[in-house]
Order: C-alpha cells, then sequence, then structure tokens
C-alpha cells in the first residue's frame, strides 16, 4: 500500500527535502473530483514536523474535511487545537456590491489579512523552519463570493503568490475545468495555469466508467525556477509530466500506473 | 536572430525618433516568455554596464516577478551586483499592487509596509493610475542618467499584469508617451497573447518595432501528445520551442526569421539552422490544386521504374513491341500471348510497365491511309 500510495508524491517531488515555494493547481470537473489530492496533501504536511495549513474553504465545512481526514488516519481538530491547521470558513462570505473600493470592508482583503497574519505569526515565532501550505478549495466558489469578478479571485491569488515569494509557502488551489466549459477562453483558468508550477487535472477514464479504477490523474510540472528567499538556484529548470490512475478506497487512494494493476 | 534583437535594442534610437520597442509574446502552448525576457534583459543589462549601449540606466517595472528575482537573476548571470551600481532601478508593482497590505496595516495593524529591499526598488501602490506610474518611470530614469542628454530603457514584466486592471486604450497611451520620450532609448515588454482578444495583440504589436512571438515547434508538439496519450511517467531538463522574430527596419522594411531555442540551466541558447525550417519555407509555397511535392515512398518508387530504353543490351530479350513482328517469333509460328509477356511477380520491386496490345487483328503502323473508307 505504501509503495502505490507515494506514487503521487513522487510525481510531486515532496519526498525531496527541497521542496521551495510554488504553486500547486488542480483542475478537476464533475465526474471525477480531485478533492483528494487536496485531502492526501492536508495528510501530508500535517505529518511534517513543523508545518501549517491556512485552509481557505469555500466548499465544505470544517466536519466534512475532518471526517475524511480521521479516515485517513489524521485528526484535524488535535492539529486545529495545535495551532497547526487553520480553518477560514468562508461558506457565508460575500462580498459587498457596489464600489471596487468599499471591497475593502469585509471582502477578499480583510481574507487575505487573515492569511496573512497567520504566515506571519508562524514564521515569527517559530523561526524560518515552517513551511507555511495555503490552500484554497476552491477558486470557482471564491469567484461567486467575489460577484463573479474573476479580476478580483486573480487579485486575490496574486496576493497569496506575493506570500509564496516573501515566506515561501506553498500555494494550493482547486479549482473546476467544467465551470468554464461554455466559455471560449476561461481568463481565470488560463492565469492560473501561467501562475501554476505544478499542474495536476483529474479527469475521467476516456473509456467510462470503470469499477476498478476511478479516474486518471495527469500531472505537469512546468519549470520550477525555485526562489527561496532572495537565491535564484540555478539548474532548478525542469518539465515532468506523469499520468497514472487512481482508485478511491474507504480509507485510502491507490495510485497506480495504467496496466500495472491486475 | 534574438542577437540582432539585442543588438537593435542596445542601439536605441536616432535624434527626434520613437524609441525602440519590443513585444515578447508568448501563449500557454509555449509558456517560456518569461525566459525569453530575461534573456533580452540580461543581455541588455550586460550592455548597459560596458557602456556599449545607448541606454545608461534601466528602469524595470515588475510585476509578476518580485524584485528580489530580477536581483538574484542578475547576479546569477555574473552582472555585478547592483545595489552599488547606479544604473537599474526596479519599481515594484508586484508586492502591493492595489494597496492591500498599506490599508491591512493602517486598519488592521497587520504586518508592515515591507521596507524597501533595495536603495534601488521603488515599490507603487496604485497599479490602475497610469499617470502615476508614467511620471514614477521618468523621474526614476532622470535620477539614473540625469537631466541631460543621457537615455534610458524601460522594461515592462508584463503588460498581461497591467491589461487587467486597465483599459487598452491607456496602457496605449502610456506606452506611446514612453516611446516619444525624448530621453527613453528602448522599451520593451512582456505579454501572453492568449489572455486578451486579437485586438489587444494587434495594437501591442503595431506599436513595437519587433516582436518575438514564442511558438511550438511541430516536434515537440507530437512529443507531447505522445508523452499525455503514452506515456506514465516523463522528465526532461530543458525546454525547446522556436521563436519568431519581426523586425521592422527604419526604412519600414520587415523582415522575419525563425529560429529555434533550448532552455537549459545555464540560459537560454538560440540556434537558427534546423532542418525543419526548411520545411517551413516549403510550407510557405503557395497553394495549388495539385500535388507538388513527392511522399519519401512516392520518390522511391519513381526512382524504381525502369525505363523502356533502360535495360536495352543487358542481355535480355528485347520486350519492347516496336511495330513489327519479331524475326524469332515469326519463325516459331508461335506469337507470344500478353500474359507470357507479363514480369514475374518476384520482380515487382523493380518495376515494369505492362502494355496489353488492344487485339491481334490490328495492324499496327501498316502504310494504309486510316481515313480510307471515309467516303468524302
Amino acid at each position: 500500500m505504501n509503495r502505490t500510495r507515494n506514487l503521487l508524491d513522487e510525481a510531486l517531488d515532496l519526498n525531496n527535502d527541497n521542496k521551495g515555494s510554488r504553486v500547486v493547481v488542480i483542475e478537476d470537473c464533475v465526474e471525477t473530483s480531485g478533492a483528494f489530492v487536496i485531502h492526501h496533501l492536508i495528510k501530508r504536511n500535517l505529518s511534517l514536523p513543523s508545518s501549517l495549513i491556512v485552509f481557505v474553504a469555500f466548499s465544505q465545512p470544517f466536519s466534512h474535511y475532518e471526517r475524511i481526514l480521521r479516515k485517513l488516519g489524521c485528526n484535524l481538530v488535535m492539529q486545529r487545537e495545535n495551532g497547526r491547521f487553520h480553518f477560514l470558513d468562508m461558506l457565508s462570505m460575500q462580498c459587498p456590491d457596489g464600489e471596487e473600493d468599499k471591497l475593502c470592508e469585509g471582502g477578499l482583503v480583510s481574507l487575505y489579512g487573515k492569511i496573512q497574519k497567520a504566515v506571519e505569526v508562524s514564521s515569527s515565532t517559530e523561526g524560518n523552519k515552517n513551511s507555511v501550505t495555503i490552500m484554497i478549495d476552491d477558486i470557482s466558489l471564491m469567484e461567486v463570493a467575489a460577484n463573479g469578478s474573476s479580476n478580483h479571485a486573480l487579485d486575490f491569488l496574486h496576493y497569496c503568490l506575493t506570500l509564496t515569494s516573501d515566506f515561501g509557502c506553498t500555494l494550493v488551489i482547486l479549482s473546476h475545468e467544467d465551470v468554464y466549459s461554455n466559455m471560449e477562453k476561461p481568463m481565470l483558468m488560463l492565469q492560473m495555469e501561467y501562475l501554476a508550477d505544478v499542474l495536476i487535472k483529474a479527469e475521467p477514464l476516456a473509456t467510462g466508467l470503470a469499477t476498478d479504477v476511478h479516474g486518471q490523474v495527469s500531472l505537469l510540472i512546468y519549470f520550477l525556477t525555485v526562489v527561496n528567499r532572495g537565491r535564484y538556484e540555478k539548474g532548478s529548470l525542469k518539465t515532468k509530466t506523469s499520468n497514472f490512475q487512481f482508485k478511491i478506497r474507504d480509507n485510502n487512494v491507490e495510485c497506480f500506473y495504467p496496466g500495472s494493476q491486475t | 536572430m534574438a542577437e540582432s534583437v539585442c543588438r537593435a535594442l542596445r542601439d536605441g534610437s536616432m535624434e527626434g525618433e520613437h524609441a525602440a520597442a519590443l513585444t515578447v509574446k508568448d501563449s500557454m502552448k509555449c509558456p517560456y516568455g518569461h525566459n525569453v525576457f530575461n534573456h533580452v534583459l540580461t543581455q541588455l543589462s550586460s550592455n548597459i554596464l560596458s557602456s556599449k549601449s545607448q541606454s545608461k540606466g534601466l528602469v524595470l517595472v515588475a510585476l509578476s516577478q518580485s524584485p528580489s528575482f530580477y536581483y538574484d537573476l542578475l547576479r546569477s548571470r555574473g552582472i555585478v551586483d547592483f545595489v552599488t551600481n547606479k544604473w537599474i532601478h526596479i519599481l515594484d508593482g508586484y508586492n502591493d499592487p492595489l494597496g492591500w497590505k498599506k490599508w491591512l496595516s493602517e486598519h488592521d495593524k497587520i504586518g508592515s509596509i515591507s521596507s524597501e529591499i533595495f536603495a534601488s526598488t521603488t515599490i507603487f501602490r496604485n497599479i490602475k493610475d497610469l499617470d502615476q506610474l508614467l511620471s514614477l518611470i521618468i523621474e526614476v530614469g532622470k535620477g539614473l542618467v540625469g537631466q541631460g542628454k543621457g537615455r534610458f530603457s524601460v522594461a515592462i514584466d508584463s503588460v498581461s499584469e497591467m491589461l487587467r486592471h486597465v483599459s487598452l486604450s491607456s496602457l496605449a497611451g502610456l506606452l506611446s508617451k514612453l516611446r516619444g520620450h525624448d530621453q527613453i532609448s528602448s522599451t520593451f515588454w512582456l505579454l501572453h497573447s492568449d489572455l486578451h482578444d486579437i485586438k489587444a495583440t494587434a495594437v501591442l504589436e503595431y506599436m513595437s518595432t519587433m516582436v518575438i512571438t514564442l511558438e511550438q515547434t511541430s516536434e515537440s508538439f507530437d512529443q507531447q501528445q505522445t508523452i499525455l496519450e503514452n506515456l506514465s511517467l516523463h522528465e526532461q531538463n530543458s525546454c525547446k520551442g522556436k521563436i519568431q522574430v519581426r523586425m521592422k527596419r527604419r526604412n519600414g522594411r520587415v523582415r522575419v526569421t525563425c529560429e529555434e531555442f533550448d532552455i537549459d540551466q545555464s540560459g537560454m541558447k538560440f540556434s537558427s539552422a534546423s532542418p525543419e525550417s526548411a520545411t517551413i519555407n516549403q510550407s510557405l509555397l503557395p497553394k495549388v490544386q495539385f500535388n507538388l511535392q513527392l511522399t519519401e515512398k512516392e520518390r522511391m518508387d519513381k526512382e524504381n521504374v525502369v525505363l523502356p530504353f533502360e535495360h536495352q543490351g543487358n542481355g535480355k530479350t528485347i520486350q519492347i513491341y516496336d511495330g513489327r513482328r519479331a524475326l524469332t517469333e515469326g519463325k516459331k509460328g508461335t506469337e507470344p500471348t500478353p500474359t507470357q509477356q507479363l514480369p514475374a511477380v518476384e520482380d515487382s520491386g523493380k518495376g515494369d510497365i505492362i502494355y496489353f496490345r488492344d487485339s491481334d487483328d490490328e495492324m499496327p503502323d501498316s502504310d494504309e491511309d486510316p481515313d480510307d473508307d471515309l467516303d468524302i
């Protein structure tokens, strides 16, 4: 089980200590949810010492994640009390209508403020070793909360991006591809693909539904020009593509290369 | 050709002319525009440092990468630490383009307005105010080169980021004011073309004297398809693509050239000659209804055909029907049937011309007048 489990980690290069700051974009669709990658990354990050997650939830309440993570063997309530899992419940968030300038009240700006505060606190108290991951589930609902303005959502993402370069955070964004399928040019998706260092796509199998395989994940790592706190790392340019299929089980997700499952 | 672009930026503009301008244009299919931009930036920087260029300073408007990224980039390329040098100034529109951080620190006491890391960096907090940006660029540039005749260059990374906040017309206004300013020698900017409509791209291309368009090579496209469809794991440490450079000369002549690039750890390499570019030239032929080119197989087949005159004297019986009965055949009284004349099937690799005579009654080449029976 451990071997197959590591496939996703391997593809993401998480086993490497040198993580660097990066942007991970997960694209999924109605038929195949990519939420399992989020759950996996939560568990993975919390199992590392001195790491912190700031979770911005637009789609599900805390109890949902708590239940799933408990099945995966991770106690979110405890982690939240320890201050390693910041959960920002945004289910009821609504940006006020009207002038853009008035967005400053109660909208995305204050949300960003909360994130920045959490990141700053963690990096000031426990030294620089803390690796902070900001997760957003999901960006399409954030766009809805921002009154359908993808520009505002992108502004918000840009500010989160400045945190990745200032504090070495990782940014994980989930988005739904098919929400924009009627648009010729989904600006938000394209912009995010430009931002992404790692792009994960979850799709259903082309051959249709199967009992043994739930879907297919393709993973594109574009180029890692890692900038670590003012250090321009040479030799970090790399493109990597992995394709594998997965099956969601009760308490874990099994990943395997196509054809390797008997 | 990337070199000639860098040369053109180095040489700048003549007195009373608009500044040379370069658009670096990429799309998601070949998203390495940043690498090209950085390449041009480092080239120009080293030219400025060795005072080969017309411009004596560089103002970099950083919107999609942090100033420290550029700082590290220039240092890693062996260009002298610019903290001590008074030739580059970065306008930081990356860290706080909308003033959120300032607002937060004033209202909620979150964070502090990040102090400027380097002396040669200025933060501006309102990307929507292009007038302010313009006056800031000019003020800072004059600070670098002084009031006199000295000139400086302006780099913007990237205009796509700006177009999210301001209208196309105001951006075009800013760019043309920059180009028209008599102390600016050259400008260049990065554009992600698929984020905008065709109009925006076209407007920016009109405004520039040079355009570098990044494209996928057909080879890498095929490769990518196979990877996506078949391979489970693929890793490579370099990226390839091709660039198309369009340069407008002073006399109005336009030159388009193609070049391939290769990005690896040490930077970008350009190579002009490639067998593929020959095929590009071929495909530039006007489209006609018939086929002008042969495929490889067609060419082989064509070469395999033995023409009738080719095997004469090789010791074989000459099988060409020359209009008379062959002497040997006449004596034997056996006329070869068409089937006997058919080439052996094993011989198929060689190719032959097969001729069936219409009928034995036919008297070929008789001296008779064929129109004899006509009653005129």
